[in-house]
């Protein structure tokens, strides 16, 4: 290995790098600062720049014809190039989101943010990740920031709680992903998925190579929150800090979705009948879940965790389509959910009475009446998410369908706008204490950097259906990429 | 020009939404009256340019006119197309005539004004794009749009019973709908491959044009029918409507009976019967039968209606009965008749409810039984209460008379026993409506609280007059509606009877 094949392989890499070494930076920055609030006026703007950076380093600076680097063990395509761009925009906005909260909490400390970064990174890794060990490490750099991440507001009994069970469960998740790798490897012989796709292409499918993939299946099932394997969902949701919950409902959920269509498309893409009826089964039951289950939530971020559930549901039968149409799809649809959580999550953040933060779905009560910006988005985000025409949320599952349907399942699809109907109930009855009720609690307001980014992700979701062509655009050369 | 009456009344709500950001709260009372003024203006803006529309209109030709496309998810064959042939210019034009009069009728509304006139306009808005749609995904995001706006309308200004009415109506819609959209994704990826290069597999007019194979046609046609059964309502899906009658404001009873139902039956017309016509022939019988049971049943309950507006609800469902059993007639008779039933209806229920609203104003309350004797103190709402209830029982003269014997005559042609069910509706529609009317406004004044009501003053008057000389207008000019029409309805009947011959060999 010469040293012109070695930059090039370090040039796919250089998102990664910058981030990393950002994140030491700012984590030595922020220990030589004395003053816990000027480390924190100081690392959150700089993490916000970095993760930017890293954004457009990975659309500017890495080639875009793209490649795999470290003997196949990364790749970087399209498909790793658009998710880089949600994970490290959504993480920015997280952020951003989070700096007035956590001053008002009095949680202001600069190692959040270095968490952030360092969850971008592994959610970055995850992505691109094309090898067994580098999945495996990619995953487990996220779960452990995340886990801090969960338990951040270490007073509270509710988020050590959260923290504590996301840890656990989330310790399983990976011991049965781990599992699983090494039964794959075990029977392939191989940890690069290139090496992988070659072995389950031929002949015979081992039953050993297939329980390796579906171990893996229940492990991935974990981080993206879909049912039987959801039940840290609803309680991490709740206990932990709003503006981490607002982190983990989006990118995390992006990155572990993304590699778990990558995983079942690309080295076990040739036993796709195989794993069909497992992403059946769990998209089904997800679905289920995240309907029925929202239905009599009234803390509203457990109810955004069963909504959650539900969605992720719906991104699952865009996998079970199994076709570069259901990647897209899946993209699309990702993309689009993502903008509705951040209005309907920026719109969360900003239930805050003078006495603090307030949790419930009925102290939204009168809120286009009190503050009609912010009823205005979340009604948009809400029947976004839900899928209703002429939000973009639709678009969404128009390209679900279109890909399920296009694949040849039939139920998948009746059962998913079945229950998308149960979960308008959900969806409407936000709507309905928003605007069909009288004020009862008074909000002091959202912060400002909240309100900009709110309101423009809830213009988002009804105006994105003039532009919708374009983000589809993009969408579909990423789920055309790598296949 | 059809894209301009579509997002006109949206420019309209834009105006009503940067008045508000740009105002201050002491301001409340100048957005208000600016928010009514600027919402009758953009209306009305809105009913000219469907004139126009209308004027441009040439009913000589079968196809579809005045077509707009502009590329938009062109990967995906997708586009944003618009047109209108002989059976949808009309509909543009009930609903551009019927929203001034709606606003009109909602002058008096004090809670929330501004909000209030932002959600019909985008409705106006949705409900003209789901005539003008030539594209199928465009039409289903008009068509489903249209739930949001009314959601809101029966749930903020509606009566007491408004939340349950609201879910009720948003779900019981939704959950037809959906099953429409997987319907329609089949659709496309059966005729993806199908169509020709450059043409688009969701444009209406290729899907017209593409034969469905047998099976899947009736499972086609079963989504598209759990659709719009419910939006037409038919018996018995039917049971949403009255209560969102019941609950929502006056103007929006308007809409609703107006237009809202007329898309279930222009559904039927654009999709169901062009693009699957074995399953129509198919289920034809079956359709009869809902129909008749709608028309006879209905009718008793509504004459069983203590509540004006549920009666008038009930004999809503009645005549949409007879509106499904002319579309499936597929005669010239039938199908002209059943159109022309749906525009007259779209007038007369509209005018009942404003009726009702007139009372409901002064009185606040629907009870029949609470009133008795208003000729005495209101001649004036009497004689015009007296010639709608005659349109809707279809009286020679009125609009509703030449709608009903079309319809009627036209299904004779293929079902007697259909048409003799109809007939008994008829009969029992004058024997619901003449009671309630003799209730309502005949006899002694004996109830005290009406000893002081007084009759319509000339906002309620101008909001009439237009119903009156449009009912009467058609009643005795007929062709006006049917010439526009016949073209097209031609060509629907012709392409059937040739779908349905190709496939019997």
């Amino acid at each position: 290995m010469n040293l012109s094949t070695l930059t090039a392989e370090y040039a796919l890499f250089a998102p990664e790098m910058v981030l990393a070494i950002g994140a030491m930076a700012l984590l030595m920055l922020g220990v030589f600062i004395k003053d816990h609030d000027k480390a924190v006026g100081l690392v959150a703007p700089l993490t916000a720049g970095l993760l930017i950076v890293a954004a457009l380093v990975a659309v500017f600076f890495v080639p875009a014809e793209g490649g795999q680097a470290f003997s196949g063990a990364f790749v970087f395509d399209p498909l790793a190039l658009f998710s880089k761009i949600a994970i490290f925009g959504t993480a920015a906005i997280a952020m951003l989101f989070a700096v007035p909260y956590l001053k008002a909490e009095r949680l202001a400390r600069f190692e959040y943010f270095v968490l952030i970064a360092l969850a971008a990174l592994g959610m970055s890794m995850m992505v691109s990740a094309n090898d067994l060990i580098s999945m495996y490490m990619g995953v487990e750099l996220q779960s452990l920031a995340l886990y801090v991440l969960a338990a951040f507001n270490r007073d509270s009994l509710r988020a050590s709680e959260a923290g504590l069970k996301y840890f656990v469960l989330g310790a399983l998740s990976s011991g049965l992903l781990l599992y699983g790798a090494s039964l794959v490897y075990g029977f392939t012989g191989a940890t690069g998925f290139n090496e992988i796709a070659i072995a389950a292409a031929s002949g015979e499918v081992s039953i050993g190579l297939l329980f390796g993939l579906v171990f893996i299946i229940c492990g991935l099932a974990f981080k993206v929150s879909a049912a039987p394997f959801h039940m840290w969902t609803p309680d991490v949701y709740e206990g932990s800090p709003t503006p981490v919950t607002a982190f983990f409902a989006t990118a995390p959920k992006f990155a572990a979705i993304v590699l778990l269509a990558r995983i079942l498309m690309e080295p076990f893409g040739a036993m796709t009948d195989q794993w069909q009826q497992v992403i059946t089964v769990i998209a089904v039951l997800s679905m289920a879940v995240g309907s029925f289950g929202a239905l009599t939530q009234n803390n509203i971020k457990r109810l955004m965790a069963y909504s959650s559930i539900g969605n992720m549901g719906y991104a699952l039968v865009a996998i079970a389509a199994g076709t570069e149409i259901g990647l897209w799809a899946l993209l699309a649809f990702m993309i689009l959910y993502v903008i509705g959580l951040v209005a309907a999550f920026g719109v969360i953040l900003s239930m805050r009475t003078s006495e603090g933060m307030v949790e419930q779905v009925e102290d939204l009560a009168g809120l286009s009446q009190s503050h009609p910006g912010l009823a205005w988005t979340m009604t948009g985000a809400m029947f976004s998410i839900g899928g209703l025409p002429f939000l973009v949320g639709f678009f969404g599952k128009l390209f679900i369908l279109y890909a399920a349907l296009q694949a040849g399942l039939v139920f998948l699809p009746i059962a998913l706008v079945l229950f998308s109907v149960v979960s308008a109930y959900y969806y409407l009855r936000i709507v309905r204490v928003m605007w069909f009720s009288d004020p009862v609690v008074k909000f002091t307001g959202p912060p400002a950097t909240t309100a900009w980014i709110t309101n423009i992700a809830g213009i988002a979701t009804a105006a994105l259906v003039i532009v919708a062509p374009v983000l589809f655009y993009l969408a579909q050369n990423a789920g055309f990429g790598p296949l | 020009m059809l894209s301009a009456v579509t997002f006109a009344p949206l420019a309209g709500a834009l105006v009503i939404v940067l008045f508000k950001m740009f105002s201050r709260a002491e301001d409340s009372g100048f957005i208000e009256k600016n928010a009514r003024g600027v919402a009758l203006l953009t209306t009305l803006v809105t009913f000219v340019l469907s004139i126009v529309v209308i004027i441009q209109f040439d009913p000589a030709v079968a196809g579809f006119q005045m077509v707009e496309y502009v590329p938009w998810f062109t990967e995906l064959g997708m586009g944003y197309r618009m047109g209108v042939d002989g059976i949808s210019v009309l509909f543009i034009l009930l609903t551009a005539f019927l929203m001034p009069i709606a606003i009109l009728a909602s002058w008096k509304i004090e809670k929330r004004v501004a909000d209030y006139m932002i959600a019909f306009l985008i409705l106006e808005t949705l409900m003209i794009g789901v005539f003008c749609a030539l594209d199928m995904v465009l039409f289903y995001i008009f068509f489903e749009g249209g739930l949001i706006p009314m959601f809101l309308i029966i749930g903020v200004w509606g009566g007491a019973n408004r939340v349950y009415a609201a879910f009720k109506f948003f779900l019981y819609t939704l959950l037809g709908s959906v099953l429409m959209l997987v319907a329609m994704v089949a659709m496309y990826v059966y005729a993806a491959p199908l169509v020709a290069d450059g043409a688009s597999p969701t444009d209406i007019r290729e899907l017209q044009q593409i034969a469905f194979p047998g099976g899947m046609q009736t499972w086609l046609w079963l989504a598209f029918f759990a659709s719009f059964a419910v939006k037409m309502p038919m018996w018995p899906v039917h049971t949403w409507l009255p209560d969102a009658h019941v609950e929502a404001p006056t103007a929006g009873s308007v809409i609703l009976a107006g237009v809202l139902l007329k898309m279930g039956g222009y559904g039927f017309l654009r999709f169901s019967i062009p693009m699957f016509p074995d399953a129509t022939a198919y289920f034809t019988p079956m359709v009869f039968v809902l129909s008749v049971i709608a028309i006879i049943y209905t009718s008793l309950v509504a004459f069983r209606q203590t509540d004006i507006k549920k009666l008038i609800a009930y004999s809503s469902v009645a005549h949409m009965g007879l509106v499904t059993m002319g579309l499936f007639a597929m005669t010239e008779l039938g199908v002209q008749g059943a159109i022309f039933q749906m525009l007259s209806h779209g007038l007369i229920s509209g005018a009942l409810f404003l009726a009702v609203g007139v009372i409901y104003d002064r009185m606040h309350t629907r009870e029949i039984a609470f009133y008795g004797g208003l000729v005495h103190r209101m001649p004036v709402y009497a004689a015009m209460l007296a010639f709608f209830t005659m349109a809707n029982v279809g009286l020679p003269g009125t609009s509703g008379f030449v709608g009903e014997i079309m319809a009627m005559m036209g299904t004779f042609q293929v079902s007697t026993w259909a048409a003799a069910g109809a007939a008994i509706g008829v009969i029992l529609s004058a024997v619901y409506m003449l009671t309630a009317y003799r209730n309502l406004v005949l006899g002694d004044l004996t109830n005290p609280k009406l000893a002081e009501i007084n009759d319509m003053n000339v906002r309620e008057w101008t909001i009439f007059m237009p119903l009156i000389i449009a009912t009467l207008v058609l009643g005795f000019f007929s062709t006006l509606i049917t010439d526009v029409t016949a073209a097209s309805v031609g060509q629907l009947i012709s392409d059937y009877q040739a779908a349905l011959a190709a496939s019997a060999q």
